[in-house]
């Protein structure tokens, strides 16, 4: 049987449609996928993210092990609180996962995995963290809930108890606090303002009724997936992979190359690549007629060869189809997209697509 | 539960018929279909004067989640397809059995509309997918 996230019982009340998603009953949606992705760009929605792996790594050397497994680095959180993406690479530069790591005190850090690579994910934690003596301890008891859009604070911060409202109210963007069990980001995967809220499983549920009663509408795993389409942001899985580099997924600007002499896993390989040059990137793509771009169609590039698309949808706030696609390195203004064994001319573009409701490329 | 019309019959892809007094048969896609795919985003309809044959895939509903095939439930002519769905797509969710028809064929066969399920059939169909 599926594993269920302690808001299951909600989402089965709010008519959400469950589907699998890496193993677990997941909302995909509750009715229009297209309304709650609106709903999040005008006023505010919740996502039950419980599914996620949250992961917390004590230990003096921490930081120093840290430095060591991640290819971005570290060392720029210098304030608690304060959270970074990055990539978790092996040996040969492939992207292991991407992550969202917090950083509360020198001998303590907080890192959110995704889901679907849970197992191969702590599998590699235990085994790096070994040799400095880090412990890596999984927090299947909490639970996590994401409010998201131009309303998601003032409709979250009342809600909270004194002390996480008062700590919650002053985060700046990219950084979280706890208040007990409770601890509160200011993060999201939406390309919107908001909160990203690990509890304890106990209390999820009241919580999620104290948010709908306030207004803040549940929203599926759907709408996540053309949110976080729209805002720019990848997905592992489907954008990048253990076959594919932070450099041809479009996230060099995660990798910390100095200082020089740090060593992360993957470093080397990933500066031989950086040599030697990557001969294919990842691009936004906007379909100039009609039709939806989907995941895996063949990307068409006149002089330069052929690509594929990593994530392709309909964008409900542009009202025409987006993708990311990984094509030919020397790819430049249009390509040619097959859908259905037609030749449709899509744009090149450069994501985000959309920020903070607003659209960020010209139709 | 779906609303599944008792004058309609209904084809094991999800398609709906009506025939018409003209003996033309219009056709789009069930309400458990519409509701399984979810908002629609883009509808490709196919060319009128256009001939198919049954069971022939000839037109695509894409919503957000996924595009799906629309196969003819008879084998014909295609002599009018519905124009609006090009500029609201969500017709088809909204208004599955009315609105929301996709295109009318006249039958090269009328017979073969014998093949397909009655509401009770279908319904029965739908009952058996769910396991």
């Amino acid at each position: 049987m599926a594993n269920r996230t302690p808001l299951y019982d909600e989402h089965v009340a709010d008519g959400g449609k469950l589907v699998d998603f890496a193993g677990w009953d997941m909302p995909i949606n509750y009715g229009s996928q297209i309304e709650e992705h609106n709903q999040v760009r005008t006023d505010a929605g919740m996502f039950d993210v419980s599914h996620m792996t949250v992961v917390d790594l004590t230990g003096d050397r921490t930081r120093e092990f840290l430095r060591y497994l991640l290819a971005n680095n570290v060392d720029r959180l210098k304030d608690s609180g304060k959270a970074l993406y990055s990539c978790m690479l092996n040996e040969s530069g492939g992207v292991i996962d991407d992550l969202i790591v917090y950083f509360l005190q020198d001998d303590f850090f907080r890192m959110v995995v995704n889901a679907g690579t849970h197992d191969k994910d702590i599998a590699w934690l235990e085994k790096q963290s070994a040799a400095f003596d880090v412990t890596v301890t999984e927090r299947p008891e909490l639970a996590m809930i994401a409010v998201q859009g131009p309303n998601a604070r003032d409709k979250a911060l009342p809600l909270l108890s004194d002390a996480a409202r008062a700590a919650a109210s002053e985060l700046k963007p990219f950084f979280g606090a706890f208040d007990g069990d409770w601890f509160i980001a200011r993060t999201g995967y939406t390309g919107e303002d908001g909160f990203e809220i690990v509890l304890p499983a106990a209390e999820a549920a009241t919580f999620w009724q104290q948010l709908r009663a306030a207004g803040v509408k549940p929203t599926g795993l759907g709408a996540r997936d053309t949110l976080r389409l729209e805002a720019g942001m990848n997905l592992y899985g489907s954008d990048m992979d253990e076959s594919i580099s932070p450099l041809e997924a479009a996230l060099g600007w995660t990798v910390a190359w100095e200082p020089a002499e740090r060593d992360f896993i993957g470093r080397a390989a990933l500066e031989q690549q950086r040599k030697q040059g990557t001969t294919q990137k990842l691009v936004g793509l906007l379909l100039e007629g009609k039709g939806v771009l989907r995941n895996h169609q063949k990307v068409v590039v006149e002089g330069a060869g052929e690509g594929e698309i990593t994530s392709g949808s309909f964008s409900p706030t542009l009202q025409r189809a987006i993708a990311f696609a990984r094509v030919p390195k020397a790819t430049a203004d249009t390509c040619q997209v097959d859908i259905r064994g037609k030749l449709l001319t899509a744009r090149v573009v450069k994501p985000p697509f959309v920020r903070n409701g607003e659209a960020q490329i010209e139709l | 539960m779906s609303n599944i019309p008792v004058e309609l019959k209904y084809a094991k892809t999800h398609e709906w018929a009506r025939t018409n007094d003209d003996g033309s048969v219009t056709v789009g896609i069930s309400d458990s279909a519409q509701d399984q795919l979810g908002d629609m985003v883009f509808i490709e309809v196919p060319e009128v004067g256009a001939t198919v044959t049954a069971e022939e895939a000839c037109a695509v509903v894409e919503s957000v989640k996924a595009a799906s095939d629309v196969y003819a439930p008879v084998g014909g002519e295609i002599v009018e397809v519905n124009e609006d769905l090009a500029d609201s797509p969500e017709t088809v969710n909204e208004d599955a059995y009315g609105e929301g028809w996709i295109f009318r064929i006249q039958p090269a066969d009328a017979g073969e509309l014998g093949a397909l399920m009655d509401a009770e059939a279908y319904e029965g169909f739908l009952a058996s997918q769910d396991h």
